[in-house]
């Protein structure tokens, strides 16, 4: 019976066939001793020397192997399939009327996030507001926008001047002192806003009232036994607590939104989409290279907005964990420092 | 205690003493619903003095010091801290009242709440779970208060907090997170960010109940260079050593009510209540 290296570990008596019998209490320095002795193979090494073989996993590295060949073959159809016309990418990629688009998608997208994350807290404090009548207006105004469907709030917005043919600003039912012509106020790119912030103020606001409600209730407590100024209880206090949950759950909000600004090709915006859209009912060749154009660049905004995301929740974190969690490149550092570390301690033994 | 204090306001049966009492507790009721947490409760501190509240669970004890900075409304009664309702005002007090009819002159009217908060701000509170807030270091967990209601510049709010944490033995963790502090840390982070306003009272609700045993000294030790130094406090606690040693007066409330009150050694040690007895028998 040859000797495993790890049998020292075993608690069990040793079989009495065994030339050196050694309980387990035995001094430690003996069985140092004896395994420093030369030529002796089959002396088991001291347990501190011992590196502890890794458990092998066999199912793990034939799911990895499978799932690396379908990578593969994805990747190896998407750069030879010749219908994905990669020359006519690259002619598109940068072309000024793309670009034109991406920027209005930007700008859509800015205004709509900044506008519906406003409009949110608003809709979020009346929610939890002691009125009775800010409850129900802003539940109503919830229910609404997240019941129509947000191509029916742009088409309707679109034909807005025809129901109201101007606004106006002055005493409610009385005297108006600004009146503004509708048709000249309502620009395409100011009805995409409204439209996106209106729908996206909806969502936004169950967002920030989730956030709000999981703040310990101790902390309105003590922020209120302190005598703190209720706008500062909630600006320094309440707020900047919840953002840590509101974080997340907003940006999957602005990823749907960058998406959703596709739609306002319908209220004749050329956006990203819109443009890609447009040339390829011109080169109805490009179909194809211009749609993975637009899908190149959504995936470049998505990637810019995660990256902003890790460092925005790594911010909101202080406080909350012990530790921040490490950003990109210094765990990269950490990884190398371990591998090296491990390389070595490998070459020691 | 007796029926006469509540005409006289201000004043108790110790007529030598001229000052008001820094807390009065005036026949307060309280419910939860249909549930009576606080059954006319009377109780009187004088400045300068410890009165330690002790009780069974649910007898009332917490809520009585949330009354007293009206973080609860009583259904019934008032509280005054150094002569000032609290949560309420005399109708047309401070002001002409000339205009006022006069069947509506004195009637109590409910404070606005910027009013409230004002006074909240003279009263200190220091919670069984700390509630400091985590996103803020220690220093500016007590810095913020004073800013905020405007007492202070934010430099001077600073050297203040960083005294305070001194005086609590905290010095060397001014920039650490509340997370990063074990509990009887937190629990002096805490005591200190209630000193900051400077307030006239300090109500405790069970500071050591949420710590492990061997942290208990350390928060306790300072409460107790706190009642030397001649600040009035109110305790609840469950520690009856704490409170023979510290206390001018134990308060026993059972059901929401007060069953006893007087001096540790008649209180704690000749209680003449049976109520008394068997708690006191049961937490020692």
């Amino acid at each position: 019976m040859s000797e495993p290296p790890g049998a020292a570990v075993s608690l069990a008596p040793a079989p009495p066939a065994e030339e050196t019998p050694e309980p387990s209490s035995a001094p430690r320095t003996a069985r140092l001793a004896e395994a420093e002795r030369p030529g002796d193979d089959t002396a088991p090494r001291p347990l501190a020397a011992q590196r502890v073989l890794p458990l092998r996993r066999p199912g793990r590295w034939i799911a990895t192997a499978i799932v690396l060949v379908l990578v593969a073959q994805i990747v190896h159809g998407l750069v030879t399939n010749p219908f994905y016309q990669w020359d006519r990418f690259q002619y598109w990629f940068l072309r000024p009327t793309i670009l034109d688009g991406l920027f209005i998608t930007l700008e859509v997208t800015a205004y709509s996030a900044v506008l519906g994350l406003l409009g949110g807290i608003l809709i979020a404090l009346g929610r939890l507001s002691r009125s009775p009548v800010l409850r129900v207006v802003s539940w109503t105004y919830t229910w609404l926008f997240r019941s129509v469907p947000l191509i029916v709030v742009l088409l309707f917005l679109y034909n807005f001047s025809a129901l109201y043919r101007t606004l106006s600003i002055g005493v409610p039912f009385g005297p108006a002192f600004f009146t503004f012509d509708e048709s000249r106020l309502a620009t395409d790119i100011v009805v995409a806003v409204v439209g996106l912030s209106l729908n996206e103020a909806a969502y936004a606001s169950e967002v920030v009232r989730s956030g709000i409600l999981a703040v310990d209730q101790g902390q309105h407590e003590a922020a209120s036994a302190l005598g703190l100024p209720k706008r500062y209880q909630f600006r320094k206090i309440v707020f900047p607590q919840a953002l840590r949950s509101i974080t997340p759950n907003y940006v999957n909000l602005l990823i749907n939104l960058i998406k959703s600004t596709s739609l306002v090709f319908y209220v004749s915006l050329l956006d990203l989409f819109g443009s890609a859209q447009s040339m390829g009912s011109t080169y109805p060749g490009d179909i194809v290279p211009l749609l993975l154009v637009a899908t190149i660049w959504y995936l470049i905004l998505t990637s810019a907005v995660s990256v902003v995301q890790f460092y925005v929740e790594r911010y909101f974190s202080r406080g909350a964990t012990r530790t921040l969690p490490p950003t990109p490149l210094q765990k990269l550092r950490t990884g190398l420092r371990d591998l090296r570390a491990r390389a070595r301690r490998e070459a020691a033994i | 205690m007796t029926t006469e204090t509540a005409e006289s306001t201000g004043t108790t049966e110790d007529t030598t003493e001229v000052r008001p009492a820094a807390v009065e507790v005036h026949d307060v009721h309280k419910w939860y619903g249909a549930h009576r947490v606080l059954d006319g409760v009377e109780l009187t501190v004088r400045p300068g003095e410890v009165t330690v509240i002790l009780g069974p669970s649910g007898s009332g004890k917490s809520t009585l010091l949330r009354v007293i900075n009206h973080l609860e409304k009583p259904e019934v009664g008032y509280v005054s801290v150094n002569g000032e309702l609290i949560g309420v005002r005399r109708h047309g007090e401070g002001r002409e009242t000339g205009v006022l009819p006069a069947k509506r002159r004195g009637r109590l009217k409910e404070l606005s709440e910027r009013a409230i908060l004002g006074q909240r701000s003279r009263i200190g509170f220091v919670f069984q779970n700390f509630n400091l807030f985590p996103h803020l270091t220690a220093l500016d967990n007590v810095a913020a208060a004073p800013v905020a209601t405007g007492k202070l510049t934010k430099p001077e709010a600073q050297e203040l907090a960083r005294q305070l944490l001194g005086r609590v033995g905290l010095a060397d963790k001014a920039g650490a997170y509340p997370r990063q502090l074990s509990g009887g840390q937190q629990q002096r982070v805490a005591i200190a960010r209630a000193l900051a306003l400077r307030p006239g009272v300090i109500l405790f609700d069970e500071p050591t109940s949420a710590l492990d045993p061997e942290l208990v000294g350390e928060v306790l030790a300072v409460i107790k260079d706190l009642a030397t130094s001649g600040t009035t406090l109110i305790i609840v606690t469950h520690e009856i050593g704490f409170a023979r040693e510290v206390a001018d007066q134990v308060v026993f409330l059972d059901e929401g009510r007060i069953v006893e009150q007087g001096p540790p050694t008649e209180v704690l040690d000749h209680p003449k209540h049976e109520r008394t007895r068997d708690f006191l028998s049961k937490v020692l």
